[in-house]
């Protein structure tokens, strides 16, 4: 390799160096790649497998030895376990899709209010709030389960879905306002301060100023609101109890209820239930890390 | 509170003080209102229910300190779901974290492709747990399951991974490391505030791989380890939904968790008063643990700024 520029030693040795390092870093990167494909492989399989089951016979399913890919692609697996005798899944998927609904607004709007409140606007009792705030995010909820259930059955509304939506009219949840509040003290002084002596008032500047510029936290809201939302199972558990106002986890879990062996109908129906999330989370994953991030990280 | 007015005398308030004070109050009037409504009177409600005999049908009795004393004295299950809830947290704190934090560096390396290998192990974390309790009850089934197929496809012995007391509880810990990955998502966040120049510094330095992770990585992160363990414990200790839905408690109770025992006697046997007293056990026993945590963390956290944002 130096038979034709013959180098001086020490520029030898220090290409020489040089290589070694960049050989190991290479195996470095080799490695880090290797264990991540395991890693993904491992990661993603329960998914794959869920996929697959979904259109495997029920034969092939109780059959040994085990086959990963199915022999027979049943596609009518879907429509069939949709339609099922008993079971309502348009209904629970409109279910699930109104209680969104009723929701967000509340969230989107009185966490992003209150955000403002905690974040620009000065008053005796603003951090003794926020305090209680935070606390409450590690207050464990078994100890409001049963007194709210009592609350809800006392103004008549158990198997109604109010219980799910109106509390969240009131502040949108602890960690949205938490998540906002940050955002919004990132957001310059100066803009705010310049629309108070044109005469703004807060109401104008949250709305006309802090609104728009947050909407890539709103967005992070949002979404983190709708999956939470889509994937509750303990608040329907508990507060919706006819099967006409079932959510599609409810649902779910009713229809496993009921065929608890047909794992070919029940994987069709999981993967419905997770296919629109996992088109959001690749749409939007910056979002909703995002979220989790902003949420989390500061607690 | 507001900006330094002339200290002592009478301090006077801004002209704008009760404005600015009704203000401030209509804006974080929802939070206010709401921590009230669904979050201390029912607190306020849970304790008075915990000293009483209520099953909703009739009046609250009261009964004193009876539910607690029989809690502890006479309830077997109450014991035995504590002591599940507690091995449970313990082995998920561990495995969890140390996969989460393993997975995290890697994904933390500077390298093509990082983005897509994000996506694979975030994942999970958008699954419902009624579809990830459903998928796995199939994954661990002991006939037809794909795991035990992939054992003996591979020459090892099947395991009865719910249908064993001695698996159950272990098999829903890797479930819920599966479901963990939020872990992974803020770890990741804290690796990447780590700066570069700890890292090049240390290497200077002749500080290995493996030494930089101890020396550096580690106590740079140690304030995102303490988050996660804080979040994660008091995760753990809500742990419910799996285990309704896939072992129900069983097989001999070693899956019967302490919110299992819970919603049981509350929403099945309507005993709301015993109920409330089993939530308070717990939330002092978590509210205990937690400031233990914090107690001890300032032995390990490192802190880099000690000044609050």
């Amino acid at each position: 390799m130096s038979a034709v520029s013959q180098p001086t030693p020490s520029i030898q040795l220090y290409s020489q160096q040089n290589q070694a390092a960049r050989r190991k870093k290479q195996v470095g990167m080799g490695t880090v790649y290797a264990l991540l494909i395991i890693g993904s492989v491992i990661f993603m399989l329960p998914l794959i497998i869920m996929v697959a089951t979904s259109f495997k016979s029920f034969n092939e399913i109780n059959s040994y030895p085990p086959t990963f890919f199915p022999r027979e692609w049943l596609p009518s697996n879907y429509p069939d376990a949709w339609s099922y005798q008993n079971t309502n899944f348009p209904r629970w998927t409109l279910n699930t899709l109104i209680i969104i609904l009723g929701t967000l607004p509340g969230v989107v709007l009185t966490s992003s209010l209150c955000a403002y409140g905690f974040a620009r606007m000065q008053f005796p009792g603003r951090r003794l709030w926020f305090g209680l705030v935070l606390a409450s995010i590690m207050l464990p909820p078994q100890v409001t389960l049963i007194p709210l259930y009592i609350l809800f059955f006392q103004l008549g509304w158990l198997n109604t879905f109010w219980p799910l939506i109106i509390p969240a009219w009131f502040g949108g949840g602890a960690l949205n306002i938490f998540l906002l509040r940050q955002f919004y003290m990132q957001i310059p002084k100066e803009l705010d301060e310049a629309a108070i002596i044109d005469g703004a008032t807060h109401l104008t500047i949250w709305w006309r100023i802090y609104m728009p510029l947050s909407r890539p936290a709103l967005v992070s809201v949002t979404l983190l609101t709708v999956l939470q939302i889509w994937n509750d199972f303990l608040g329907p558990l508990i507060y919706l109890t006819s099967p006409d106002n079932y959510t599609l986890a409810l649902g779910l879990n009713m229809f496993q209820g009921l065929f608890i062996t047909r794992n070919d109908y029940i994987m069709a129906i999981s993967t419905l239930m997770v296919l629109p999330m996992v088109v959001m989370f690749i749409f939007a994953q910056r979002y909703i890390v995002q979220g989790f991030v902003t949420s989390g990280l500061k607690g | 509170m507001t900006t330094s007015t002339a200290p002592a005398l009478k301090p006077k308030r801004s002209p704008h003080f009760w404005r600015n004070t009704i203000e401030g109050y209509l804006f974080i009037g929802p939070v206010v209102l709401g921590l009230l409504i669904w979050t201390f009177g029912p607190m306020v409600a849970s304790a008075y229910y915990s000293l009483t005999d209520y099953r909703i049908i009739s009046a609250p009795e009261f009964i004193g300190f009876q539910n607690y004393i029989d809690l502890f004295t006479r309830d077997r299950l109450f014991i035995q779901s504590l002591s599940v809830t507690v091995r449970y947290a313990i082995m998920v704190m561990f495995l969890g974290q140390i996969v989460s934090l393993l997975i995290a560096v890697l994904l933390s390396q500077k390298l093509p492709g990082m983005s897509i290998f994000r996506t694979f192990f975030y994942l999970p974390i958008i699954v419902p747990f009624v579809a990830s309790a459903l998928l796995w009850r199939y994954l661990f089934n002991k006939d037809y399951g794909p795991i035990n197929g992939l054992l003996t496809g591979i020459g090892l012995p099947e395991i009865n991974w719910l249908g064993s007391p001695h698996s159950a509880l272990f098999s829903l810990v890797i479930m819920s490391v599966w479901t963990g990955a939020v872990t992974t998502i803020i770890y990741v966040a804290g690796l990447q505030q780590i700066p570069e120049e700890l890292h090049d510094a240390a290497k200077i330095d002749g500080g290995n791989s493996v030494q930089r992770f101890f020396y550096v990585t580690i106590p740079m992160l140690s304030p995102t380890i303490f988050f996660n363990v804080v979040t994660g414990f008091i995760a753990a200790f809500q742990f419910f939904v799996p285990a309704f839905l896939m072992t129900e408690g069983g097989p001999a109770n070693s899956t019967y968790f302490y919110n299992l025992n819970i919603y049981e006697k509350a929403f099945q046997w309507l005993e709301m008063g015993y109920a409330s007293a089993m939530a308070w056990v717990i939330f002092v026993i978590i509210m205990i643990i937690t400031i233990l945590l914090f107690r001890i963390s300032n032995r390990w956290v490192y802190y880099e700024s000690a000044n609050e944002s």
